[in-house]
């Protein structure tokens, strides 16, 4: 219970900051903003890399620990490489 | 490793996450904002590796190999017109990931009870409250993944955009809701009932379809935006399953920004998130009789030359991008008509309605990748009144977000939307591939006013067309 309680308390935290995060978002940068935002949600990956480490021999546990962590990639790495190419764009602007 | 050492990796991961999405919020920042929040992912991962019992190589690293040429294939392939669908399939994956791994844990525990039982009271947590947030993850889960495939197959036009409706639906979803509490129910008290985990398994991959279908498609990049936020919560849940604190953290924060972001772009069509999500927007009604069936406007066409010279003749003119620029990839010629008329002396501006195209910003990724400067752009507050002052206003492929029945026509679906008041300059031109209705399936009466001309076409032939015309004239 005490684990529950301090893990809950965190997660009022964070909901909080991330809600203060949002405020005045320029609309140009809403889509970057949730592309960027996605690929945080990939860190379920810790989550899959974890599942695998205690499969022990368990092939079962294995293989859905090995999708996950194929799945959680594709979010991790998709997600931050196409903010990157879109922010890209932005940048030339600012710039010249 | 120490323990606290991870902990203290995932407290620099997190404070990584929250100044990334900060900076994220602004435009110089931006960039670096997104550098920072992959670094702290890297972190978390690292980190990880340090805690697990043992690393069997050949499925972290295949695991990781193939994700990453996968993700990274799609992501430098994908053209900026498809950029929604594509995070659309990235936030699917996250969410079937966090699916996957709560489904993982629930097996650990069939395998070995006590162990898994004696490390539960080591940690100071207890099996139903296991049990309950490895439900939750996995309905949000599953949820995710599939909604977020239908949401992309509907921009891709796999789907129809029309939302999809039947009798009842409504009370069906309903019934679904419920089904799934009870199968909860059994399956918390009694974790071996596979029978109920998989009838939660079902239901969840079952919502995802149900309740992203009856959605329009000019309404996706809003679900998108919740269907992010959700993987946020389910990557959250599922770190309360496993008790870990980097998941709970970032999965908070991304659950509770994407609700935010999912509000203002609810906002910026005037509208609520309750009315996106069950209202079937767009719908078109059989019972009602529609200009293009049978009542008979009139609408007046002018050739690409003489609308080329309308403009040039013009003190201002102001563009009006919309998702129909975006299809005909005609943003490169956009910008080469804005460089001759401007050396015509015309003055150019960018119209850019909040929800112009596919997602919010859609509109400014592509005009920057046409190197169009940030000063021409101008947001529907900004500009709104200039267009009574504007000779023309040339709508490149918009359609719903400059229909005047917005303002007026109480019984149109988009009625209260605001609109960029396009009607008011001294003309306009509306470059569209053919009559069809708009993605909302709303036909729009702006076509038939006295002072709007059409050019149908191709929108990036058209432009093209413009360009040349003003070269030969100079």
């Amino acid at each position: 219970m005490e684990q529950l309680i301090s893990l809950i308390f965190i997660a009022v935290l964070a909901t909080f900051a991330g809600a203060e995060l949002i405020g005045k978002i320029p609309p140009q940068l809403h889509t970057p903003l949730m592309s960027g935002s996605n690929a945080i949600s990939g860190i379920t990956i810790v989550g899959a890399l974890l599942a695998v480490g205690a499969s022990g021999n368990d092939k079962l546990l294995a293989i859905l620990g090995f999708c996950a962590i194929i799945f959680g990639t594709i979010n991790v790495v998709g997600g931050y490489l196409v903010t990157d190419r879109m922010l890209k764009m932005f940048k030339k602007k600012g710039s010249k | 490793m120490n323990s606290n050492f991870i902990l203290i990796s995932y407290i620099i991961s997190a404070i990584l996450f929250i100044l990334g999405i900060k900076r994220l919020g602004k435009v110089n920042t931006a960039r670096q904002g997104n550098f920072l929040s992959a670094i702290g992912m890297l972190i978390a991962i690292i980190a990880t590796l340090f805690k697990m019992d043992a690393i069997p190589l050949e499925w972290v690293l295949g695991g990781i190999l193939l994700g990453t040429i996968i993700g990274a294939l799609s992501a430098i392939r994908v053209a900026m017109t498809a950029m929604p669908e594509m995070v659309a399939i990235f936030n699917g994956f996250g969410g079937g990931a966090s699916a996957l791994v709560a489904s993982a844990e629930l097996f650990k525990y069939l395998n070995g009870k006590e162990i898994y039982l004696a490390e539960l009271t080591k940690n100071n947590s207890d099996l139903t409250t296991t049990m309950i947030t490895i439900v939750l993850s996995v309905i949000i889960g599953s949820l995710t993944f599939t909604g977020s495939f239908i949401a992309w197959g509907k921009l891709q036009g796999k789907i129809s955009g029309q939302p999809i409706t039947y009798p009842g639906q409504n009370i069906i979803n309903l019934l679904i809701l419920l089904g799934v509490v009870i199968a909860a129910y059994f399956f918390v008290v009694n974790p071996e009932n596979m029978m109920a985990f998989y009838v939660i398994l079902g239901v969840g991959l079952l919502l995802g379809v149900l309740s992203v279908i009856p959605i329009g498609g000019a309404d996706m990049p809003v679900v998108i935006s919740l269907l992010n936020s959700y993987s946020g919560i389910a990557a959250a849940s599922t770190g309360f399953v496993l008790g870990n604190q980097a998941l709970i953290v970032s999965g908070a924060l991304v659950g509770a920004s994407g609700i935010f972001l999912t509000n203002i772009m609810c906002k910026g069509m005037n509208r609520s998130l309750t009315n996106v999500l069950f209202s079937a927007f767009g719908k078109v009604d059989a019972t009602k009789t529609g200009p293009q069936s049978g009542e008979k406007i009139t609408i007046k066409e002018m050739s690409a030359d003489n609308v080329a010279y309308t403009m040039q003749s013009a003190e201002s003119v102001i563009i009006v991008p919309g998702y129909g620029m975006a299809v005909a990839q005609a943003q490169h010629e956009v910008r080469k008509l804005a460089d001759e008329l401007e050396r015509e002396g015309v003055d150019v501006k960018f119209a850019v309605h909040p929800v112009a195209g596919r997602m919010p910003g859609h509109m400014n990724v592509l005009l920057a990748e046409a190197n169009i400067s940030y000063d021409k752009l101008f947001d529907m507050d900004e500009i709104n009144d200039d267009f009574s002052t504007a000779d023309v206003a040339l709508i490149i492929g918009a359609n719903d977000v400059v229909n005047p029945a917005a303002r007026h026509d109480e019984s149109s679906p988009i009625y209260g939307m605001p609109i960029l008041n396009v009607d008011y300059a001294k003309t306009t031109f509306v470059l569209k591939r053919s009559m069809n209705p708009g993605f909302a399936g709303i036909s729009n009466e702006l076509f038939a006013y006295e002072n709007n001309y059409m050019v149908f076409g191709d929108a990036k032939a058209t432009v093209s067309q413009f360009v040349e015309t003003l070269k030969e004239e100079a």
